[in-house]
């Protein structure tokens, strides 16, 4: 084939998720110099480096980022950690392996304001949900998780829902490992440990990999879950950084400081994209 | 001592079995209680203790229906999610097979470049994107949305094409290129059928994360062009307790996509991994 063609065939998918980046973006940075309320549309005019200087200095930025990382970090933990535990014990054959399957990675496919919803309302809810009514057989003290506890509250949310993610990526990869070795190693008498240490994280080296990169790429913008149940509250405190440009901006029509929060979600974004998929990323092209 | 090994690993594999099942009811315990509880009463969602057996009604279902027409934002979703999916094939399956077979000096590069723009925050860019919708008037339309998740997805689509098609040996293509097939040709009778699997997976993935995009769908839309999501996220305002009803709403808001899910697993491993994990 022609060199032109295949650059033909190419085209169009470069230059559309081009225009899907580069217009936006650059309206991004453009607004984010601008004095621009869409309330107050006839005061337009360049405004420098306030809008940076008002989200910056926003004393709830700090710990939106803190609660960005927290999320992130905790649930890919908690998903990564019982997925692969759970994934371990499925290797077992038994009868109804396929329903228990089914029933475990169903999770995954629930809408995030569904899964928002159901835990809110019908879990945690201080007075009628099942938490409460579980604690009050057992006489512990009654938890309203959403305000007592909203980061942690969001976290059980997700990792419910990105646990069977995990999970499913870890049965594909561990189908695929070989079991003459896995043999071998037994009859050298390799225990529990030994087996998992050698073999099996080794093997799921990449499928881990691919797990903490998209979960990553997800979470970084957790907003649905949070719009849906503590609406980043208590005061700031299940707040995020998309929340928070959510809130402090765009609910204000100010399209300057959305803009601002949103170039600095941009950075903080391609700054954990830049190390995820060096050593991700890289990997997979092979 | 033989016997008694061999209990011991009977009992072991029991016990497994064990942990299997108590985590698959955990799992999806949450779920089973939706689907429950949209089979009662308003009074009865909220009794303690809570009620395992009752007398079902399907009032809820009418009543959702009847009150925030359900078919429309069920339609919604099912037109972008379809609608956004096709699209972005068609964008992507010849550029895939471009790259797949007549890699350049720069594929490689590319490929990572289109990866990287899922790493732009949806927040970050907003503001200028429900501008652009509003100076096009296309706010709170279907085209918007299909737009938006055509693009969201491209990137992960080109990936999964890419990693299958670069599986098909390139001797078959130089066969049929030799008994003068031309490019369309070999596409559309070679490659497409070779790498049906991988084209299904990346469909059916896209489609997935269509169902249950929520950020745009909840910025960007209001009565006319809301999906399914929209319509759960409008059931969060605290105007008094009608669990029932939208226990309804979400079961029938997640049943389609949980469904779908249980037939595509295979599939939508290879998707979600973008064919990195076999």
């Amino acid at each position: 084939m022609k060199f032109s063609v295949s650059k033909a065939l190419q085209a169009p998918s470069v230059i559309l998720l081009l225009l899907w980046m580069i217009v936006p973006l650059s309206m991004t940075i453009y607004f984010s110099f601008m004095r621009y309320n869409l309330l107050y549309p006839e005061r337009y005019g360049f405004n420098g480096l306030s809008n940076y200087d008002f989200f910056l200095t926003d004393p709830a930025l700090f710990s939106a980022v803190t609660n960005s990382i927290t999320l992130v970090g905790s649930i890919i933990a908690i998903s990564v950690i019982l997925g692969l535990g759970i994934a371990l014990l499925l290797q077992e054959t038994f009868k109804g392996r396929g329903i228990v399957r089914v029933l475990l990675i169903s999770p995954f496919f629930i809408m995030p304001t569904v899964n928002a919803l159901i835990w809110k309302n019908m879990f945690m809810n201080p007075v009628y949900g099942l938490f409460a009514f579980v604690s009050g057989i057992f006489g512990w003290p009654v938890v309203d998780f959403l305000s007592d506890f909203p980061l942690l509250s969001i976290i059980i949310m997700l990792s419910w829902q990105w646990t069977p993610f995990a999970l499913l990526i870890f049965m594909t990869s561990l189908q695929s490992m070989d079991t003459e070795q896995v043999e071998a190693a037994e009859l050298e008498g390799a225990g529990f440990w030994s087996k998992f240490r050698y073999l099996t994280l080794p093997h799921l080296g990449r499928a881990i990999g691919v797990v903490v990169m998209i979960q990553a790429i997800f979470h970084l913008s957790i907003f649905a879950e949070i719009f849906v149940t503590t609406g980043g509250g208590p005061g700031y405190d299940s707040t995020n950084t998309t929340f928070l440009i959510f809130t402090q901006a765009l609910l204000q029509f100010d399209v300057g400081v959305a803009s601002a929060g949103g170039v600095f979600a941009i950075v903080v974004a391609n700054i954990i994209a830049y190390f995820l998929i060096k050593t991700v990323a890289k990997g997979m092209a092979k | 001592m033989n016997i008694s090994y061999r209990n011991m690993k009977k009992i072991k594999h029991q016990s497994r079995i064990l942990a299997c099942w108590t985590l698959a009811i955990i799992f999806f315990f949450p779920i089973f209680w939706m689907v429950l509880t949209s089979f009662k009463t308003e009074l009865q969602a909220i009794s303690i203790p809570p009620l395992f057996i009752f007398e079902p009604t399907f009032e809820n279902f009418s009543i959702v229906q009847e009150r925030s027409d359900y078919f429309k934002y069920a339609t919604n979703s099912l037109i972008t999610s379809f609608g956004a999916t096709i699209f972005a094939l068609i964008i992507a399956v010849p550029s895939a097979y471009s790259m797949a077979f007549f890699p350049g000096k720069y594929t490689k590069d590319i490929l990572l470049w289109m990866l990287s723009t899922k790493m732009l925050p949806a927040v970050g860019v907003l503001m200028p994107i429900y501008l652009l919708a509003d100076a096009a008037g296309l706010l709170d339309t279907k085209t918007v949305l299909i737009i938006i998740f055509a693009m969201m997805n491209l990137p992960i689509i080109m990936w999964l094409l890419f990693s299958y098609f670069k599986e098909i040996p390139s001797e078959i293509l130089e066969a049929s290129r030799m008994d003068g097939c031309s490019t369309f040709d070999e596409l559309r009778h070679i490659v497409l059928p070779l790498s049906w699997g991988g084209v299904a997976s990346a469909g059916l993935l896209s489609i997935v994360l269509c169902w249950n995009e929520a950020f745009w769908a909840i910025n960007l839309t209001a009565g006319d062009a809301g999906t399914l999501t929209a319509l759960i996220a409008s059931y969060s305002s605290p105007e008094g307790l009608f669990w029932a009803k939208l226990s309804a709403a979400s079961t029938l808001a997640c049943a389609p996509i949980i469904v779908f899910g249980w037939f595509c697993q295979k599939q939508l491993v290879q998707g979600l991994t973008f064919g990195a994990v076999k």
